[in-house]
């Protein structure tokens, strides 16, 4: 792994975690779509599979998921100076907007505008995730594992349909691959076995 | 004094059992808060919750600066956030740390093949919910096709149809705000007739 503390990484991480958490409205995994956008697709910093192990990890750590995507990104690019130049960014934005919100927030509340912008901001948040989701199911897709886009499939209709938390599909999927991993290694060994005895 | 260092502990026991995301946070803000230790109404924690989900960035970030703001100031907000990011922090730099040794391993490799598909459809599945949130103003469980919106629905297909069409210009904040914007003034303009 290559790591780069020079001042334009860093500002570039900083500027990106900033401007996405400034308009990650709803969950998590909004700004997930948002940052494989940014940092997969745009800046090219890292690839497809490793931002969706870094989403399954966040997942399943404790705390908010934009701040523990940040710590990971941040690491990976600049190590721990990178990590804290991440957070600052992801938790800049909503700590001055909150601050600013906390003392005129009956005003904010009631103001028509404002309802109107944010509930038809979700149209474009929406395309967004959509968009990336397109890109990374056509990936599944065409790694031709039956295995994979059944599990993908399984996954989608469990969480979309049935409400299964997110925690309970990764952990369900983390014991299937565990499984997948054992299994491996016993038929290698197998065949190991029967190489000798021949 | 004792109000900063109660505040930081709550926070950092927030941050360390919102394990899932921004709403498995809710519970536990207000069992610190209102329950616990007594510092705010239910009332007030409502809106807290109201403004949190309306404005951008992580419930739990934006839950600690504003009962660290109403509470004891700017200090308090940031010494309440501070407390909410030192467990993610600690956690996730520790699991990078292995996932980057060991990622390379070929068994590590067959459990992460089987995580990226559920990821993939996690993903998906919280787009939906956004966009029927979208459409009709509710979650998926209780849509009522009356309140079906004809901006947001023609918004969301322009959306896109930028994205899928001009992929590397359209970056996410250009099409959240535009769409913001575009929005705001097809139902200005749709009020004044």
């Amino acid at each position: 792994m290559r790591k780069n503390i020079n001042p334009k990484t860093l500002w570039i991480l900083f500027k990106s975690m900033f401007a996405l958490s400034s308009c990650t409205f709803g969950g998590g995994f909004v700004i997930v779509s948002l940052m494989n956008k940014k940092f997969v697709e745009e800046l090219k910093w890292l690839d497809e599979d490793e931002m969706l192990d870094i989403t399954a990890i966040t997942q399943s750590s404790p705390g908010p998921l934009p701040v523990n995507a940040s710590v990971i990104i941040g690491y990976r690019m600049s190590g721990i100076i990178g990590s804290m130049v991440a957070v600052l960014g992801t938790i800049l934005p909503p700590m001055m907007i909150i601050s600013v919100i906390s003392v005129f927030y009956t005003q904010f509340r009631e103001n028509p505008y404002i309802s109107i912008a944010l509930q038809v901001m979700r149209a474009g948040v929406a395309a967004v995730i959509l968009d990336v989701t397109w890109d990374l199911a056509k990936n599944v897709w065409n790694s031709r594992s039956v295995f994979h886009i059944f599990l993908m499939a399984v996954a989608f209709i469990a969480t979309c349909f049935c409400g299964v938390g997110a925690m309970y599909i990764i952990l369900i999927c983390l014991a299937i691959g565990i499984a997948d991993a054992i299994y491996d290694v016993i038929v290698t060994k197998g065949a190991l076995t029967n190489d000798t005895s021949d | 004094m004792t109000l900063l260092i109660k505040l930081f502990f709550a926070f950092m026991q927030v941050g360390l059992f919102s394990v899932g995301g921004g709403y498995a946070a809710i519970p536990l803000i207000q069992e610190q808060i209102v329950n616990i230790h007594g510092l705010m109404q239910m009332e007030e924690f409502s809106d807290l919750i109201t403004i949190a989900e309306m404005t951008p960035g992580p419930i739990s970030i934006n839950s600690s600066t504003f009962v660290g703001t109403r509470l004891a100031g700017i200090g308090g907000a940031l010494l309440c956030t501070l407390g909410c990011i030192i467990p993610s922090f600690i956690i996730c730099l520790t699991l990078a740390y292995f996932y980057y040794k060991y990622r390379s391993f070929s068994g590590v490799q067959k459990v992460l093949a089987a995580l990226r598909p559920a990821v993939v459809a996690l993903i998906g599945s919280a787009g939906i919910s956004i966009l029927v949130l979208a459409l009709f103003n509710a979650n998926p469980d209780s849509v009522d096709l009356y309140a079906f919106k004809p901006v947001e629905f023609i918004l969301f297909f322009i959306c896109l149809f930028l994205l899928r069409k001009y992929k590397e210009k359209m970056s996410a904040v250009k099409i959240i705000f535009g769409s913001g914007i575009v929005g705001t003034m097809a139902y200005l303009t749709i009020n004044l007739f």
